[in-house]
């Protein structure tokens, strides 16, 4: 099953690469990775999504909360919670096809964020599905380029992940 | 306040965190280190011959008196020798500091001369690893390297120093912190009283308990609260080859140790139990063999400092996360205040059928009038020392019969490496347990495969005056090796077997040190009590012993518990 895990790191060099060596050496997926400093600058969050039986799945947690700079994590899969992921996407935009793009992107409530003649770079957020969903909506034959920031997730509710 | 250059803090730190011995090896990078040793005379400092010996008797140090080793190297190669002791270490969970020194921050990534990642090349194998940024924080780091490696689930932890943070002339306050405190680390220091109350109760009701112990038991110096307890149950005890010594051998509710290589009668009673209580000990591959078909009838109770040890093979019913010691002694005073008795017609029965297993003798090997059988070399060393030597090993059968026939009452005397399984481990090991216990008998049982792997430290040896006995266990192959290919490979001895063996004796007097050869059966008595009596003199004792013996029992492959090898022709 997909999950989410957050986590609170202590914003050191290396920290990082324990978190990424870890999922390597014990044979666990990582599928996306995000990370960046939170509002306490000792402190980054990070937000790793990975697939496994409940079995794996407590092993990562217990493997990760293991690691000394690791101060708190969470699986928000285990509770109601929000995901978001950036996407931007550069898509083929001549003719006819602009209107159509245009609309898509209304759908979608993305945004329309660079515009040459026959291009147009379109911004996106949303859960992975939804990114998933637009891609298929416009067609991957006019799609040149697609960059994706990986998930990030925050509880639902009073719940917070902090000190 | 005292101002001291980053080096001088170092080692100043190392004295106020008590330190007496450092194994190391000086080069470039630690050579303002290694002169800040050299001018003070409280930490005593051994040269071995090559960086991998210094970890593993840093590492034998540790797990004989239970403090935590010290190693200094320094960058590169010195450093990169280290790994296989670091993660022997690792394996084993043994409490050690690894002190490196990294080329000067200015170098560090440009590929200078012995730049090596330290960092990153020893993260799968540490506890933990912390680099120097500023000669301020040395003492900082050196107390909570300390703290990491000796809490909790002990390990290594190294410690990188580029060589510009102990800078001879920059000096900086010193004060040693006396506390270290890290938000994200917090051991526990006691076990959840709701679970431990839930498995004395299943514990009570329980009518075919058997309890299985491991390193954990050791690290945590527990055996004294395990002991109590088990003799207040009443119930069978078996442990890991980790767990030697953890509950004396010698008593009757000691069934052995299990696994594959473990008894008979310990390897059945585990399968038919129906309650396992399992104390600091990991359900490894090497205990559990098929974990399908792992002790289908009993609910399983773990304590262990570790979370992520519980079910991490096996699923436990009651999980305990706590130090073995406290739980244990909360779990004995439960079962002392409990109305609740354990039954004394299911334990009895329980007993008989375990008296059946032990009757059937399943520890057992052919004795030949004129070949030395391996196995009665280890009993007979164990009726010689009274079973009170401290007993390194090597990596392979001699490891496996000295476990099983040397007979360990104390803890912390049988001294191998049972996770990594690392070959060169048994003498340096030896080394680091005989400097501290130096009116001790120390052995390292070993094989001509092994002992090659780390036999320049016989130098070592000389220079520290470290008079250990080398009992070289000489079948001229790999025995393990051989063993597994005579059973699975139709006796293909694909390089299992050593071509070229030097004359040890010849070798061992060039080290300065005595030399035994012993080939005939008859000689055997005597010349071992002959060469334990030279008290003061390192003695390399060559034994040529059975060629073709095999190691039995032995669980049968993907088999459960009770699936066992019990002679080349016997099978259960």
């Amino acid at each position: 099953m997909r999950r989410i895990i957050s986590v609170l790191l202590e914003n050191e060099p290396g920290a990082l690469s324990r978190v990424v060596g870890l999922f390597s050496q014990r044979n666990y997926n990582i599928e996306t990775l995000t990370v960046a400093p939170t509002e306490d600058e000792t402190l980054s969050r990070l937000t790793v999504t990975t697939t496994g039986s409940d079995k794996v799945i407590e092993q990562i947690t217990k493997q990760l909360n293991k690691l000394i700079e690791v101060v708190k994590l969470v699986d928000l899969t285990e509770g109601s919670h929000i995901e978001r992921e950036l996407m931007l996407v550069k898509l083929k935009a001549t003719g006819s096809q602009r209107a159509e793009i245009k609309r898509t992107v209304d759908i979608f409530r993305g945004q329309i964020v660079d515009v040459t003649s026959s291009v147009y770079t379109v911004q996106l957020a949303g859960d992975s599905e939804k990114l998933d969903g637009f891609i298929q909506a416009v067609g991957t034959s006019g799609v040149l380029e697609v960059v994706r920031t990986g998930v990030s997730g925050i509880a639902r509710g009073e719940k917070v992940l902090s000190l | 306040m005292e101002l001291l250059s980053g080096a001088d803090m170092l080692i100043r730190s190392l004295q106020d965190e008590g330190i007496e011995y450092i194994y190391g090896y000086p080069g470039g990078a630690a050579l303002h280190i290694y002169d800040a040793l050299f001018r003070q005379d409280k930490v005593k400092h051994i040269l071995v011959r090559h960086e991998q010996a210094a970890v593993h008797m840093a590492d034998g140090y540790a797990r004989a008196t239970g403090k935590p080793g010290t190693v200094l190297v320094t960058s590169g190669p010195g450093a990169t020798n280290t790994i296989t002791g670091i993660a022997t270490a690792f394996m084993d969970s043994i409490p050690m500091v690894v002190l490196c020194g990294q080329v000067a921050s200015t170098l560090i990534g440009e590929d200078a001369f012995q730049e090596t990642d330290m960092i990153g090349v020893s993260r799968p194998v540490v506890k933990h690893n912390l680099s120097v940024r500023h000669p301020e924080e040395i003492p900082e780091v050196v107390r909570k390297a300390y703290y990491i490696a000796a809490t909790g689930r002990p390990g290594p932890v190294v410690v990188d120093i580029p060589k510009d943070m102990t800078t001879p002339n920059e000096r900086y306050e010193y004060s040693y912190p006396k506390k270290v405190k890290l938000r994200s680390y917090n051991p526990a220091i006691r076990g959840h009283a709701g679970q431990i109350k839930k498995a004395v109760d299943m514990m009570l009701a329980a009518r075919r308990p058997i309890i299985y112990a491991g390193g954990g038991v050791i690290l945590g110096k527990a055996s004294d609260q395990l002991t109590e307890l088990v003799r207040t149950l009443g119930y069978p005890i078996t442990n890991t080859l980790m767990g030697i010594g953890c509950y004396p051998a010698s008593d009757k509710q000691h069934l052995g140790w299990l696994g594959m290589h473990g008894t008979y009668e310990a390897n059945m009673a585990m399968h038919h139990s129906d309650l396992i209580l399992c104390v600091g000990a990991r359900f490894d591959d090497r205990v559990t063999n098929a974990t399908e078909k792992f002790c289908p009838g009993a609910r399983i109770i773990h304590i262990d400092i570790d979370p992520a040890s519980i079910s991490k093979t096996i699923d436990a019913d009651v999980p305990i996360v706590g130090p073995v010691d406290a739980v244990l002694k909360e779990m004995l005073s439960l079962v002392k205040e409990s109305k609740e008795k354990p039954d004394a017609d299911a334990l009895g029965s329980w007993w008989k059928q375990i008296e059946e297993w032990r009757a059937f003798h399943g520890m057992r090997y052919e004795t030949s009038d004129d070949v030395i059988k391996p196995q009665e070399v280890i009993e007979m060393l164990c009726r010689l020392t009274n079973g009170e030597a401290f007993v390194t090993s090597d990596v392979g059968q001699h490891q496996m019969f000295a476990a099983q026939y040397y007979k360990f009452d104390k803890p912390n005397r049988w001294i191998n490496s049972g996770g990594l399984g690392t070959m060169g481990f048994g003498l340096p090991a030896a080394m680091g347990v005989k400097l501290t216990h130096p009116n001790d008998e120390v052995l390292c049982i070993t094989g001509e495969g092994s002992i090659q792997m780390n036999i320049q430290e016989l130098s070592t040896c000389k220079q520290y005056n470290l008079p250990v006995k080398i009992i070289n266990l000489n079948n001229q192959a790999l025995g393990m090796v051989k063993q597994w290919q005579d059973m699975n490979y139709e006796s293909r001895h694909s390089q299992s077997y050593m071509e070229s063996l030097p004359d040890f004796i010849k070798l061992a007097e060039a080290y300065g040190h005595k030399g035994v050869l012993i080939d005939k059966k008859a000689d055997l008595e005597a010349k071992l009590k002959e060469v334990l009596a030279m008290k003061d003199e390192l003695v390399f004792v060559d034994i040529y012993v059975d060629r073709f013996e095999h190691v039995y029992p032995m669980q049968v492959a993907r088999g459960s518990m009770k699936d066992m090898w019990l002679s080349k022709t016997e099978r259960v």
